[in-house]
């Protein structure tokens, strides 16, 4: 456990000190969503029909940015095969970098996403789901993203082919997240939706370090 | 006086046979420093023997023992320093290798490493501010962490560790290595000759992989 912590607090250090990844992912959250809109037109009604499904959408492509970059550096330098010889199970080290990833990307999509609410006029009855659905879904797209990040390593367009293996894989997180703020929004009793994304991320985390850990094992091959 | 011994080892690389029938036996307090032209496996068979790679066929016993009955304390008794630098720009150089002392449960004092390799005024200079040579050397002290602790990994297996070093970096890699097998430890060094293997002379054998190339 202490080399968990230990990665991810390199990783974040990293991350804060780099800066870039995290911050891109987080503009262009906030910059695609705000194209929409003047796509469409500033129509009141309108916005909020969109607004839970457009913020998930651009959440979910936002969170597929800095996969790339995921484990290509500790690749290219050599860390990664020090991970392999290190007493840290590989498992672990796929968690960790995902834990990473997700405090330095979902977390901040997070803090963002009721920004983006109060753009798109959804009404107060719809922050707190879409934020909770938000909790629940974006770990999973760390967890989902890390298979095919590590599938792709040393590949090359690996950004493209990471796009191509985890896209489909992403789409019931999405109309989930999406189906819970127009819930909200309606009306509607959403308590299941958002325990279905609570299983989808359950689930992710049962396989995804593992098959993960596996993929990382085979690049360094 | 077992050490490391590997019998018949066979390495392939997509379709490519690498080598064959490599047998080799060091023992403890002695080095092993591999040699042959490019591609004849030098790399290949120092990721084998870590573990890295799969060999397509042979053996490898530690004291007598199969390597591959117990992965896990293998990897324990192993310090790999392959091609690359394992440094990260974003850390300083002291956070770098108090990194790598702490995952690999050693101590995290690592001064003396630093002053080791000469580059304790560098510690707390962010990694991207270094010269190739420097980023080698910063490498390289974590062989230093933990060397004369009984925890300190008994096998050394360097990938020409030496590349991008000056004259003076090279002579504290050399002492850093002399001093392991001292201690009964035991290095095998993938190299292209030069000052270190000239310094290690008569504490290593030589194999030349080039006999072993179909």
């Amino acid at each position: 456990m202490i080399g968990l912590v230990l990665l991810i607090r390199r990783d974040l250090k990293l991350a804060f000190r780099g800066g870039t990844d995290a911050a891109m992912a987080v503009v262009f959250f906030i910059l695609a969503a705000t194209l929409f809109p003047f796509g469409i037109g500033p129509d009141l009604d309108i916005l909020p029909r969109i607004g839970g499904g457009v913020i998930w959408v651009v959440a979910l492509l936002a969170a597929m940015l800095s996969l790339e970059r995921m484990f290509s550096a500790d690749y290219e330098d050599g860390s990664l095969e020090q991970f392999v010889l290190s007493p840290l199970p590989m498992v672990l080290v796929a968690l960790a970098k995902i834990i990473a990833h997700w405090l330095t990307t979902g977390v901040l999509l997070l803090v963002a996403a009721p920004v983006l609410a109060v753009f798109y006029n959804l009404p107060g009855s719809a922050f707190v789901p879409l934020i909770v659905s938000m909790l629940l879904g974006t770990p999973t797209l760390s967890l989902i993203g890390a298979i095919g990040a590590a599938l792709t390593l040393g590949a090359r367009r690996s950004g493209v082919l990471i796009s191509l293996l985890v896209l489909p894989l992403y789409i019931p997180v999405l109309i989930f997240g999406a189906l819970v703020v127009d819930g909200a929004i309606a009306g509607r009793e959403f308590g299941d939706l958002l325990t279905v994304l609570g299983g989808f991320l359950l689930l992710a985390l049962a396989a995804a370090p593992w098959a993960t850990a596996a993929a990382l094992r085979q690049a360094i091959e | 006086m077992q050490g490391l011994t590997v019998k018949g080892l066979d390495c392939v690389r997509g379709d490519r046979l690498v080598f064959a029938g490599v047998a080799l036996a060091v023992n403890p307090g002695r080095a092993l420093l591999l040699s042959g032209p490019n591609g004849s496996g030098k790399s290949s068979l120092l990721r084998i023997v870590a573990g890295l790679l799969p060999p397509a066929a042979g053996t490898l016993a530690w004291e007598g023992e199969d390597i591959a009955a117990d992965a896990e304390a293998h990897r324990r008794r192993i310090a790999y320093i392959g091609h690359a630098d394992p440094v990260k720009p974003g850390l300083t150089v002291c956070e770098n290798l108090e990194f790598w002392a702490r995952l690999y449960g050693l101590d995290p004092e690592i001064e003396p490493a630093l002053y080791q390799f000469g580059i304790e005024q560098l510690a707390d200079l962010p990694a991207r501010y270094l010269s190739a040579g420097q980023r080698r050397r910063l490498t390289l002290a974590r062989l230093a962490v933990g060397q004369n602790s009984p925890w300190g990994p008994p096998l050394w297996l360097l990938d020409e560790p030496a590349t991008g070093l000056d004259p003076g970096a090279v002579a504290m890699l050399a002492n850093a290595i002399l001093a392991h097998l001292a201690n009964e430890g035991v290095a095998v060094i993938a190299s292209h000759g030069g000052r270190l293997d000239d310094a290690l002379e008569g504490h290593a054998d030589r194999l030349d992989l080039q006999d072993a190339t179909p």
